[in-house]
C-alpha cells in the first residue's frame, strides 16, 4: 500500500483484501454488495475508518449515506468512491444498536456527511455523535417519530408550527454581541429560490456573514413511495418527478440502471441508443432552463433570455413528446429497455431532430451574445461564488458544479453505461471555479449533448429493421434475492444521481435510497456566498441550478 | 426659440386631419365593431356588479408562485408559444399583495401548507384559486406519503381544479378561461372552514401530542394540526 499520490492517468486500484488489510482490526465483518465490497465496522470508529480510506486509499468522494432499520439493528452505509475513478467503490457499513442507535458522525472527515446524516436522523432516527448540528432537515422541527423507521405510525396526528410568522422587520434581529448583523429571510415563496427553498441569511453590513438553507418544503416521501411499489412497473413513474425540469429520462435511467444490475437484466443495444438519445435531449432541456433562470436571477428580466430559453425547451419538448407521449413526465423507460419504438413515420421524426440540431448553433450564438458575452453578466459572475475544487470534493459536489470547479468527473465517461462509450463526445471542464464557469460548462454541455444526439440518430436511422429490439425478456414479477444490496449512479442533469436498493426477497424494495446531486450541491452554498454580497449569493444559488423536487425528494 | 411668437402648439391641423380621417373612413382605429354596435351613443347601461365582474375576469394578476413539477408547465404557459397574456391573465406578480389569482402548481406537504395559507391570506379580496395538477386535487401520485397534504382544498378554497400530472399548458389556459367565465358570471367558490387551519397552539384541544409539544411551542405560536387518520 503506497501513500503516494496516485498518478493522474492510472488510478491505483486496491483489491478488497488490500482494503481490509488497510482497515486492519477496525473491520468486524465483511459484506458483499453488488457494486462494491462492504466492511462492517464498530459505530465508534467511523471517522478513523473513513480517514484511512480517504487518505491512504484515495477514496475521496463520499457519495451517499444510507440509513436503514433491520429487525435487530440500525445501519448506516457510507458509499465511498474516487473522483478519479468512480468504478472503484467501497461501502462502509456501520451497525447501530436497536434500542439506542448511536453512531459516530463522519462530518469531520467529509463535510458532505453533515446534511446526509441529518437526513438519516430525520427519516430513520439514528443519532450521530459529534455531529455539529443534528436537527431535522426535511420534516418540520416539531414532527413526532421517524417515518422510515419500523414502528412509525403514519396515522398519528402531527402539529407544524409557523415559526417564522413574525414580521422580521418588527424586531431588529441584532444579536447582543456583534451589533452589526442583520437577519434576512429569503423564501420559501420567492422568485429567486427556484422553488420552495428557504434561505436564512445573516448579513454584516451588505455582506453575507452566514447563510443557512432550510429544506423540506417539497419533501414528498419519494423513498417511502418507492419502497411501497413493485420493481417492474410501479416505481418508474416516480423518478420523473425528482428532477422535474424535463430531466425525466435521466432520472428514470438512474432507477433502471440500479434495478437492471440488481436483477441481471440485459438491455438490447438498440434500446440503449434510444435511451442515450432521449437522455441527452432531456439534458439539453434541463440546461436551457438553468440558463434562462440564471439569467433571470442575474439580470432580473423576465424577457428576452428567459423567453429564448423557453422557446428552445419547447422544441426539445416537442421532440420528446413525439418520442414518449408526454411533455414532462415521460415514464418511457422500462426495466430491460424502453416502452415503445421511435414514432412513425421515422423519417419525419429524424428530420425534426435534425432541423432542430441544425438551428442550435445559431441559437447558442445568440445566447453567447446575450449572456456570456455580456459585460454586465461577466462583472456579476466572474470571480463570484468561488468554489475551490478541494472544497467541492469534500462536499460531494458533482455535475456541472464540480466540472465548473475543474474536477474532471463525469459518470457517462468514467463509469460508462448506455451507449456513451461508443460515441464521440467530450467532457467539459472549466477551471474558473466561479458562477461564470458553471454557466459556461452548461452551455458547452448542450453542444456536446447535441453531438451525442446526432450520432444516435445516425445509428438509429441505419439500424436494420428486423433487429429493432426495444425490450429484453423480463419476468413479470421481479424478486431479487433477499439481502442483496446495490448502489448505482448515473450522470443526471445536475450531477451524480445514485440509487441504493436493498432487496428483501419480495417484489418491492426493502430500502430505496435516492442520492440526489442537488442535495449535495446545495450544501456548498455557504462556502460560495459567505463574505459576498446578497445579489452574488442569489447568483451563486442560481448557478448551482437546484431543483427542490430532487433536493427534498 | 428665435420666433417672436409666444410658444403655442398649433394642433388645429392635427385634429382636423384626424377627424377627417375618421369621418371618411380612412382611419377606422376608433370605429371598432363594438362602437358600431353601440351606435352613436357614447354611453352604455349595465349593472355595476356585472361591469366589475367583467373587469375582474378580463384583467387578472397572477401570483408568481412555484411549488413543484407543475410550475415548470406554468412557466411555459406564461412564456412564448402559449402566452397566457393573450387572455388577460399573464402578468405574474411577485408579491401576494398585488395579485388576485393564485395558481397552486404542485404538491403541498406538511411544512409548506401553513406558508401557503399565509400567502393566500395576504392576497387582497376578491381572490381566486386555481388548483393545478392532481396533487392539488388529492395529493396525486404522492397521496400515500406520510408528509403530503391530500389536496389544496384541505387548506384553502379552490375555484377551479385542473387535472393532469402535470396538465399541459393548453389545459391550464382552458382552466384560466373557465375561471374568467365564472368570475364574469359572479361565481366564486364558497369560503368554508377548512380541515386544516392556522390556529394558536394554546387553542388546540389538549391530547397526547399537544402535551408532548407543550415545551417546544409557545401558546401563541401559530400552528397547523394535521389529523392524518381523518384525511380522505
Amino acid at each position: 500500500m503506497s501513500l503516494e499520490e496516485p498518478l493522474p492517468d492510472t488510478v491505483q486500484e486496491q483489491s478488497a483484501d488490500d482494503l481490509e488489510a488497510l482497515l486492519g482490526d477496525l473491520v468486524i465483518g465483511r459484506e458483499e454488495h453488488i457494486n462494491a465490497p462492504g466492511f462492517v465496522i464498530r459505530p465508534d470508529t467511523v471517522q478513523e475508518s473513513l480517514r484511512r480510506l480517504r487518505d491512504d486509499a484515495g477514496f475521496d468522494h463520499l457519495s451517499c449515506v444510507t440509513a436503514q432499520e433491520y429487525e435487530d439493528r440500525f445501519e448506516s452505509i457510507y458509499h465511498l468512491k474516487k473522483f478519479d475513478d468512480p468504478t472503484q467503490e467501497v461501502s462502509v457499513v456501520v451497525p447501530a444498536d436497536k434500542e439506542n442507535p448511536v453512531s459516530q458522525s463522519a462530518d469531520a472527515v467529509f463535510r458532505t456527511a453533515d446534511w446526509h446524516e441529518r437526513e438519516a436522523y430525520d427519516l430513520v432516527g439514528i443519532q450521530y455523535e459529534d455531529h455539529p448540528d443534528l436537527r431535522r432537515i426535511l420534516l418540520p422541527d416539531t414532527w413526532q417519530g421517524h417515518p422510515l423507521s419500523m414502528d412509525y405510525d403514519q396515522d398519528q396526528p402531527q402539529i407544524v408550527a409557523l415559526r417564522e410568522h413574525a414580521n422580521p422587520l418588527q424586531e431588529d434581529h441584532r444579536s447582543e454581541t456583534d451589533s452589526d448583523t442583520m437577519f434576512l429571510n429569503i423564501g420559501p415563496h420567492h422568485p429567486a429560490t427556484h422553488g420552495v427553498l428557504h434561505v436564512k441569511a445573516t448579513l454584516e453590513g451588505e455582506q453575507i456573514a452566514d447563510v443557512e438553507s432550510d429544506l423540506g418544503y417539497l419533501h414528498r416521501c419519494e423513498e417511502q413511495l418507492c419502497q411501497n411499489s413493485t420493481y417492474r412497473h410501479q416505481i418508474m413513474p416516480y423518478p420523473d418527478r425528482w428532477d422535474y425540469i424535463s430531466a425525466g429520462l435521466l432520472n428514470e435511467w438512474a432507477y433502471a440502471r440500479a434495478a437492471e444490475d440488481l436483477n441481471d437484466i440485459e438491455v438490447p443495444e438498440y434500446a440503449q441508443i434510444i435511451r442515450t438519445m432521449g437522455a441527452e435531449l432531456c439534458r439539453m432541456a434541463a440546461h436551457f432552463l438553468a440558463l434562462g433562470t440564471f439569467a433571470l436571477d442575474v439580470y432580473g428580466d423576465f424577457t428576452a433570455i428567459f423567453m429564448y430559453a423557453i422557446r428552445d425547451r419547447e422544441e426539445v419538448q416537442n421532440i420528446l413528446e413525439d418520442l414518449t407521449g408526454q411533455r414532462l413526465m415521460f415514464n418511457y423507460f422500462r426495466l430491460g429497455g424502453v416502452v415503445w419504438d421511435l414514432p412513425e413515420p421515422r423519417d419525419e421524426f429524424f428530420e425534426n431532430i435534425r432541423d432542430y440540431l441544425d438551428e442550435l448553433p445559431e441559437h447558442l450564438e445568440e445566447y453567447h451574445d446575450l449572456v456570456t458575452g455580456n459585460e454586465i453578466l461577466q462583472l456579476r459572475t466572474i470571480g463570484t461564488g468561488v468554489l475551490p475544487p478541494e472544497v467541492a470534493k469534500s462536499y460531494g459536489a458533482t455535475g456541472p458544479v464540480a466540472r465548473g470547479s475543474g474536477i474532471d468527473y463525469d459518470l457517462r465517461r468514467d463509469d460508462p453505461y448506455g451507449y456513451y462509450d461508443e460515441l464521440d463526445w467530450d467532457v467539459i471542464v472549466e477551471d474558473g471555479c466561479d458562477n461564470y464557469s458553471r454557466l459556461l460548462v452548461r452551455m458547452q454541455e448542450v453542444e456536446q449533448s447535441a453531438r451525442i444526439v446526432e450520432q444516435c440518430i445516425d445509428l438509429l436511422e441505419d439500424w436494420p429493421e428486423d433487429e429493432r429490439n426495444i425490450q429484453s425478456n423480463v419476468p413479470r414479477t421481479l424478486r431479487p434475492d433477499d439481502d442483496t444490496e446495490i448502489y448505482r449512479a448515473v450522470e443526471g442533469a445536475k450531477g451524480e444521481l445514485g440509487i441504493y436498493i436493498r432487496a428483501d426477497g419480495t417484489d418491492k424494495p426493502g430500502r430505496f435510497k435516492i442520492r440526489s446531486p442537488c442535495f449535495s450541491n446545495l450544501q456548498t452554498l455557504p462556502e460560495m456566498s459567505n463574505g459576498e454580497y446578497v445579489p452574488d449569493m442569489i447568483a451563486a444559488l442560481g448557478s448551482l441550478d437546484i431543483v427542490l423536487g430532487e433536493v427534498d425528494r | 426659440m428665435s420666433s417672436d411668437q409666444p410658444f403655442i402648439t398649433d394642433d388645429s391641423q392635427v385634429l382636423t386631419e384626424t377627424r377627417d380621417a375618421r369621418l371618411t373612413g380612412q382611419d377606422d382605429r376608433f370605429n371598432s365593431r363594438l362602437r358600431e354596435a353601440f351606435g352613436s351613443s357614447p354611453f352604455i347601461l349595465t349593472k355595476f356588479d356585472k361591469f366589475m365582474n367583467w373587469v375582474r375576469g378580463s384583467s387578472m394578476f397572477m401570483l408568481q408562485f412555484g411549488i413543484a413539477c407543475c410550475s415548470i408547465e406554468m412557466m411555459h404557459t406564461y412564456a412564448v408559444k402559449h402566452d397566457l397574456d393573450r387572455f388577460g391573465a399573464g402578468v405574474p406578480r411577485a408579491s401576494p399583495r398585488q395579485a388576485d389569482v393564485i395558481i397552486i402548481p404542485g404538491t403541498i406537504v406538511s411544512k409548506f401548507a401553513p406558508r401557503m395559507k399565509r400567502v393566500y391570506d395576504q392576497m387582497p379580496e376578491p381572490k381566486f384559486v386555481i388548483g393545478m395538477g392532481s396533487c392539488t386535487i388529492s395529493g396525486g401520485p404522492f397521496q400515500e406519503g406520510y408528509n403530503v397534504v391530500k389536496g389544496a382544498e384541505e387548506v384553502i378554497p379552490v375555484d377551479i381544479h385542473i387535472p393532469g400530472c402535470p396538465p399541459r399548458p393548453e389545459a391550464l389556459v382552458y382552466g384560466v378561461a373557465k375561471l374568467q367565465e365564472r368570475i364574469a358570471n359572479g361565481e366564486s367558490s364558497p369560503v368554508v372552514v377548512k380541515p386544516y387551519e392556522l390556529e394558536q397552539f394554546g387553542d388546540l384541544s389538549r391530547d397526547e401530542i399537544v402535551d408532548q409539544l407543550a415545551k417546544e411551542i409557545d401558546t401563541d405560536d401559530l400552528v397547523m394540526r394535521y389529523n392524518w387518520a381523518d384525511s380522505p
